[in-house]
Order: structure tokens, then sequence, then C-alpha cells
């Protein structure tokens, strides 16, 4: 049986905002438990997110972002993505995300908006979970 | 002395082995260590023992005197409080101005202006980059006419003015300066402060455009053009709160502060200004976070530290450059979205730090901060609480309260010793420019950040309500939304402002501001003709970007 392949995640900030304490906190705790983790660094456009993580041929795009913009961030990302054929690719976000904004943003494809205060084991588990069913890992 | 040391010495040890010992026996403390954000450990017990080797005249002396731990003013809140000031700042310059004058109304003292992404990076709302962004973390100012609006109504002769911006702040300042114009209001009596801290923007938090060299130009010339013509402007906000915020102990907050500060200072002199010219106009900004005590001696250690490096190290001479004077905002990443009422006491209680610290000026964070930017209601319980701790609480009424505390005066000491350390090492590494495009100040602030993360996800550090005392609760509803309105009104505004101006003149204005980029010219006064012809931020951004190239994080 093929050796199981690490899960290889792109942890990208979108827009203009730079704060990346969650990010890059994310990134390590990622990290720590066995995947494979890029992190873009601050202001990267949805163009240049979709680009990298099709180039890294990752399974997971982490978004964050705490500007208050990722209603226009997020879906665009996971638009990009599907136009270029990597719908497979999932998308997660995290920031300042409204708790009203989260239906709207799962509608368009985004897995799973994690808030303030989300445990990173519980990012784990998900972005591990989401990726074993959707791929049958 | 000595004796009566050696008694109380050995009358302490007596009372560990017996006293305590039988207690500890029967009854274990809740760890087996206590330490402080900055790992300083907290002892069980502070006596004099603690601080024998104080001296007081030269370690503490008297408020307004050198070194000025115990405050920068000789009778504090006893003439007047601090400043209570709250960031304010969204979608249009027509609401933000609203807000502010409601702001007023409460018995605010002075503003403080947020400003969207977009404007704090040089783009106008009609930018590709803005798409998203216009309005959102603060008002959309794309001319002179948006800071016409934002300021209507308000005599800039009477209120003080902080403008959280950085990288485009002479743009801003530049504005600033041509509605005082129109109301009339001579620019050498402005009172106010732009943040103008590039180095915590590389370092944490990112509204940076031109490389360091050609940003640290701009600010030294900022400090030159206000020495003349702005003598009341605080011409910095040399900040730690960003740096605190991206997760940095006490002591790294500090120490990363002064070592930007040095580092601004010795720009300003290589630039050949004489440091009393300009000291006496920076100004400085903290975090209030949430251990209390660790809090109260990190304000206290800043101000003397500041003192002896303005004193030992650039040789000042005049007493109000060595004077620390600072704004205070409490820790934002504090605010809690479980439970987020809860987030008023956390506020209360890190105002009362900074006030117990000395601060000159305050900022409450609203409860439902964690969620969107504060509702009216919010924020206007966020300014009772400064009422209340000021006009009821009784502690401004002696100055530095706590000094003589065991404890307090112990902490500031081990504060100022680890920052010194850190200082010591930004040093030896060519100062803090260099220690920032090594990544050195980046790193350390990711690392406290992780383990920080990492003790709360343990348990060793209990957030109430994240992880522990949870409970179910109902989602927040019902928080300010900026819509993708204010972008289309924004850029319709823009258009307009275009139409009605003389266009050779702009062309002329940004011409003359490439030249003086390329040359060694002050670059104050060719921004403030620009701006006068109402060429907009996002071209007199452009043209600088043109000169001086953009910087790109490694």
């Amino acid at each position: 049986m093929e050796r199981e392949r690490r899960i290889r995640v792109l942890v990208a900030k979108p827009g203009l905002d730079g704060h990346d304490r969650g990010a890059k906190v994310v990134a390590r705790a990622l990290k720590d438990a066995g995947m494979e983790v890029i992190y873009t660094g601050i202001r990267q456009t949805p163009e240049q997110i979709a680009k990298t993580a099709i180039q890294e041929d990752v399974d997971v795009v982490g978004l964050s972002c705490l500007s208050g913009a990722h209603n226009h961030l997020f879906p665009k990302v996971v638009e990009l993505l599907k136009a270029q054929g990597a719908e497979d690719i999932l998308v997660f976000g995290g920031g300042i995300i409204p708790h009203e904004d989260i239906p709207a943003l799962k509608e368009k494809g985004v897995v799973e908006v994690f808030q303030p205060g989300t445990d990173t084991h519980e990012i784990i588990e998900t972005i591990t979970r989401e990726v074993r069913e959707r791929k049958g890992a | 002395m000595k004796d009566d040391l050696t008694t109380l010495r050995s009358a302490k040890e007596t009372w560990e082995s017996e006293t305590v010992a039988k207690t500890l026996k029967k009854f274990p403390e809740r760890k087996a260590e206590f330490s402080t954000t900055s790992g300083i450990t907290m002892a069980r017990l502070y006596t004099p023992l603690d601080v024998a080797s104080q001296d007081y005249l030269g370690d503490l002396g008297f408020p307004g005197q050198y070194p000025y731990t115990r405050g920068v003013q000789p009778t504090m809140y006893r003439g007047r409080f601090w400043t209570m000031r709250q960031y304010a700042g969204f979608a249009t310059a027509e609401e933000t101005n609203r807000r502010y004058k409601f702001l007023l109304d409460k018995g605010q003292t002075g503003l403080s202006v947020a400003f969207d992404l977009p404007t704090q990076i040089g783009y106008d709302s009609d930018h590709p980059l803005s798409s998203g962004e216009v309005g959102k973390v603060g008002v959309a100012i794309d001319s002179l006419a948006d800071m016409e609006i934002l300021f209507d109504g308000i005599p800039l002769d009477k209120v003080s003015t902080s403008m959280t911006i950085n990288a485009t702040a002479a743009m801003l300042l530049a504005m600033y300066i041509a509605v005082a114009e129109k109301q009339g209001v001579d620019s050498k009596i402005l009172r106010g402060t732009i943040q103008n801290d590039i180095l915590k923007e590389y370092a944490a938090r990112g509204t940076y455009i031109f490389p360091p060299k050609e940003s640290m130009r701009i600010i030294t010339d900022i400090f030159a053009y206000c020495k003349d013509h702005l003598p009341k402007w605080n011409t910095i906000s040399i900040s730690g709160y960003h740096i605190r915020e991206a997760g940095s102990t006490a002591v790294q907050e500090v120490a990363f502060t002064l070592a930007d500060g040095i580092a601004y200072v010795q720009a300003a002199i290589d630039a050949g200004l004489d440091v009393d010219a300009f000291a006496s106009r920076l100004s400085f900004f903290f975090n209030a976070h949430s251990n209390f005590l660790e809090e109260i001696a990190k304000f206290r250690a800043a101000r003397r530290m500041w003192a002896r490096i303005m004193k030992e190290r650039f040789k000042a001479k005049d007493s109000r450059s060595m004077r620390l004077r600072f704004h205070t905002q409490t820790a934002g990443s504090t605010l809690t979205a479980q439970q987020p009422e809860n987030n008023i006491m956390r506020v209360t209680l890190q105002a009362l730090s900074a006030v117990l610290g000395g601060t000159q000026s305050l900022h409450t964070n609203s409860w439902d901060e964690a969620y969107a930017l504060p509702s009216e209601k919010s924020v206007t319980i966020a300014l009772r609480t400064q009422q209340v701790i000021a006009y009821e609480t009784g502690v401004a009424d002696s100055i530095d309260p706590l000094g003589g505390s065991y404890l307090i005066e112990k902490l500031t000491e081990e504060i100022e010793e680890k920052a010194n350390e850190y200082i010591a090492r930004i040093d030896e590494m060519g100062g803090a420019v260099k220690a920032i495009e090594a990544g050195y100040i980046q790193r350390e602030i990711a690392d406290s950040a992780y383990q920080f993360q990492m003790e709360v996800e343990k348990q060793e550090r209990i957030i109430v309500g994240v992880n522990q005392f949870r409970q179910e609760e109902p989602p927040l509803e019902d928080v300010l939304r900026i819509t993708g309105d204010v972008e289309r009104y924004q850029i319709e505004k823009l258009k307009k402002v275009k139409a009605g101006r003389d266009a050779t003149r702009v062309a002329q204005t940004l011409d003359r501001l490439k030249e003086a980029a390329k040359g060694t010219d002050n670059l104050v006064p060719v921004i403030l003709d620009a701006v006068k012809a109402y060429a907009t931020l996002g071209e007199i951004s452009g043209a600088l970007r043109e000169v001086f190239g953009e910087y790109r994080e490694s």
C-alpha cells in the first residue's frame, strides 16, 4: 500500500490586512501536527493565492482576514480555484468574521470558518477529517 | 539599615520555614511556579529586601523630574485627567464625522482617526487592490475633499487629533494642515499626533509601502518640517501596541519599542538635526494587557529607560527630550468572542493599569470588537469606563499611587533589566532596522505568540469563557456592518474630485514631488502643494512608489 501523503496546506493572507498573528500560529500548529505548510505572507491578491495553491499542489487553502473584507475575498479565491479546475482544493477561513456571514461563505464554497478563540486542535481535526472524507484518502 | 535587613531576612526565612511550610503541607499552592507573561517569576511575597538596592532619587525621583519613573508631569492627574481618546473611523468621511461629533458630545476630549487599509497603504478607493477593503477598518480618504468633510464643523484650534497613519503619514498630515488653513487655523497651534512609526509596520502591523531607508527619510523630513511649522504636534507615536497585539510579551513590547525609538532618534541625528530640536515631540503608544501588575510596572520601566537612553546615549540636555509621554489602548487581542460582555471587565482592568501606570491618553476597547467595529452603544460603555475610573475611584487623586510597592518596584526593575538585554542584542545586530530586516524581531514575536496559544490550549493560561467556564450562548447579531455601497459611493466622489480640479496643476505638483524624492529636499512642503491641488492620496503615493520602489517582506 502506498504511504499516506501528508496533507499540504497553503496558509494565506488575502487583501491588505497585515494582522498575521493568527495565520502564523495556525501555520505552525498545522506543521507541528505533521502537515506540510506554506505561508504566503501578507497582502496577497486572490489571484496570487489561487496560483500558488495550484503550483504547490496543496490539498487545503487556509485564508485569514481580520479587516472585514472576507465576504469579498474568500469566495473570490474559491471561484478562481474552480475556474482553473482546482475545485478539489478545500478552502477554509478564519479571522474576525461575524457569525451571520458564515452561512453565505459556506454556500459559496468555503468549507469551514473558524472564529476567534478556536483551539488549533479543532482546526487540525476539521482539516484532517474534511480532506480524508472528500478525497477518500 | 544593614542590620535591619539582616533581621528582616532571617525573619522572612523563619516565616517561610515555619508558618508557610506548615500551610503548604495542608494546602499546596495552585502552581509550582507563578510567572508573568514575560516569564518573570512572581515571588510569594515582596518585602523591603527586594528593593534594598534601589536608590530613591536615582531610580525613582519625583514626578516631572528625571528619570520620570513616577510620571512625566509634576501634578499628573491632579491637574487634569488623561485625554480620553477613542480610536474611531469607518465607511465614509461623512459617517465618521457624525461619529466624532457623537463622541465629542459624550465628553470625549480628543479625536483619534482610524483610516481604512487603502488609505494606509496609499491606494485610492478605485484601485483594484482596494476592492473589498474600502471603509472597512477605518474611514476612506482619497483626497483633501474627504478630509474637509471628515473635520467639517470640528474646530481644529480646539481639539487635538491623533491619526493612526504611517506609510502615508506625510500625506494625511498635509491634508490636516490644509483643512486647518481653510478653517483659518495657523499650523503653529495645531495639536495632535501622527503615528508615523514605520518600523513596527515592518515588524508587526503590515501597512508599509517603501523600503526602510526611504521610509526613514520621510520620517526625518516630517520631524524637520514640524519643528518649524507645527511645534505642538507629536511627530511620531513610537508604538509597542501592535508589537504586543502580534503576540509579544510585556518585556519584548518595551524593548522593541524603545529600540525603534533609538533608531528614529539616530536617523534624525544622522540627518543633521540636533537631538533637543525634535526629541520633545516624540511620543509613544503602549498596550494595556491583562497581567495587571506587570503592565503597571511596564509603563514605569519604559519611562525610566527612555529617560536614561536620551540622557546617556544621546546626550540630550533639554529635560523635555527625556520624557516618555504615551498613549495607551487596551489589548484588542484579549477580547473574546465567547461571552463577549465579559470584555467590559477586561477593558476596565486594563484601563486601570494604564492609569496607574501614568498614561497621557487612553483608548478603551468596546466589548463587541471580537466580532466587528463597535456600535454606538458599546463605544459609549467604553468611554464611560474611563469616566468611572477618573471620576469615581479616586485612583487619580495621588501621583503614581503604587510607587513604593515592593512588588511594583521590583517588577519595574526586572522589566528594565530584561528589556535592556534585548536592546543590547539589537544594538549588536546594528540596530532595529537591521534586526527587522533580518527577521529577528518578527521571529521573537511569533515565538511568543505561539507559546502563548499553546499555554492556553494546555490550560496553563486560563481565558474565562474560552478554555474554562464555557457556556452555550446564542451568536451575537446586529453588529456594525460596512457594505459595498461605501465603496461605490467613494469611487463616485473620487471621480467628481478628479473632474473638478486643475489637471495641469496636479501634474506639475506630482512631477515636482518626484524630483524632490530623487534629491534631498524636504518632501513635506512638496506633498502639501500636491494635496492642495487635490492630487489624490493614490497619486501622491504612486509618485513616491515610482522613485522609491516598494518593500517586500522576505
